[in-house]
């Protein structure tokens, strides 16, 4: 299991700009790389990261070869109401991984 | 107050009496310094995580014996009287490891490795270096400075010649640091991952066409301790990021 670290401000006043932050642990391998043997190290990565706040989405990601290991994502929504931000990765080779963080809006 | 205002003092009089060292920290460009400050954003927390997972797992856990880990990495490398030799944080680990959990040791570089031993240098943070100098260590000390200013390799360069001389200059496109252990084990972006001090000192090594120390050999045991001697006072920023 991948592991995750995210940053959600607790709590946030109605229409208040959040900053929301996501990383999450993955070698993302390129593809490109060959191995001392010269054999190539097949790609390995994150494809897509969504964020959805009380079951809506509201950000989504494609990620690419070029992205470095351990991906960290940052962007803003506006707080509307009381409930659960949930992220969800997934990649090659069948990898998911997903977090939630609960926000309380006044 | 007034004490307060005498620590401003002797703080302003330190820094007077200059104390020229710095850590990669203060190398380190802004953007690179706000990734390492935002524990959101510091990749090495993802290992601090797993290392404190694992801290609490095992037989018996390491919690079982140990409560509070503070200011134990900045301690190390430390004599172990029953060894009689200086060993390192990740050694001392895996003495804990083979002797009292009968596990056979975590490999170096290796994540539990690495993730243990950022868990407990994070415990650590802004804590002063405060190696022991004594009898015991001194001829270790002596030895690591011998190691540090040994000419060696195809090149035939000493650390000293790049960290001492040459510090605060450029080699190619980086910037040279005065090479003060004090985020180890910490996330280079070069390498994409958690390394340790040990990694880091055997790709110097290798930079100067010089066969590199094995982990764990005696020559990197003595090369950790002078440098954490040479940086004693400053303050640990494990798991630190560097570029």
């Amino acid at each position: 299991m991948a592991r995750a670290l995210i940053r959600v401000p607790p709590r946030a006043r109605r229409g208040e700009v959040i900053e929301i932050k996501a990383l999450v642990s993955h070698i993302m391998e390129t593809g490109f790389r060959h191995d001392q043997y010269g054999k190539a190290i097949p790609r390995d990565i994150i494809q897509v990261f969504t964020c959805s706040y009380n079951g809506a989405e509201i950000f989504r990601a494609r990620f690419y070869p070029a992205i470095a290991a351990n991906p960290f994502i940052s962007f803003t929504t506006i707080a509307t109401e009381s409930g659960t931000l949930r992220f969800d990765w997934s990649g090659d080779n069948g990898f998911t991984a997903s977090e939630s963080a609960a926000i309380t809006v006044e | 107050m007034k004490a307060l205002a005498l620590a401003l003092l002797l703080a302003a009089s330190a820094s007077a009496l200059g104390d020229e060292r710095r850590s990669g920290y203060e190398f380190m460009s802004r953007e690179s310094q706000a990734m390492q400050d935002d524990d959101a954003a510091n990749p090495a927390m993802l290992w601090a995580l797993d290392g404190e997972a694992l801290w609490k797992s095992g037989a018996p856990a390491c919690s079982s014996c140990h409560a509070d880990m503070k200011g134990v990495a900045a301690r190390y490398p430390a004599f172990d009287a029953r060894l009689k030799k200086p060993v390192t944080l990740e050694q001392r680990i895996n003495v804990c490891r083979t002797e009292k959990q009968h596990s056979a040791p975590f490999k170096y570089e290796g994540k539990e490795l690495l993730s243990l031993s950022a868990y407990i240098a994070l415990q650590s943070r802004g804590l002063p270096i405060a190696v022991t100098e004594d009898a015991n260590t001194h001829p270790y000390i002596d030895a690591g400075k011998a190691l540090y200013e040994k000419r060696q390799g195809q090149l035939n360069m000493s650390c000293a010649q790049c960290h001492d001389q040459y510090s605060g200059r450029r080699l190619a496109g980086s910037m040279i640091p005065q090479a003060h252990p004090t985020g180890y084990p910490l996330y280079r972006l070069e390498w994409q991952t958690l390394g340790s001090l040990e990694r880091r000192l055997r790709g110097c090594l290798a930079g100067i066409r010089a066969q590199p120390y094995e982990y764990g050999a005696p020559e990197m045991v003595e090369l950790e301790l002078y440098l954490k001697v040479r940086a004693r006072g400053m303050k640990l920023d494990a798991p630190a990021v560097r570029p």
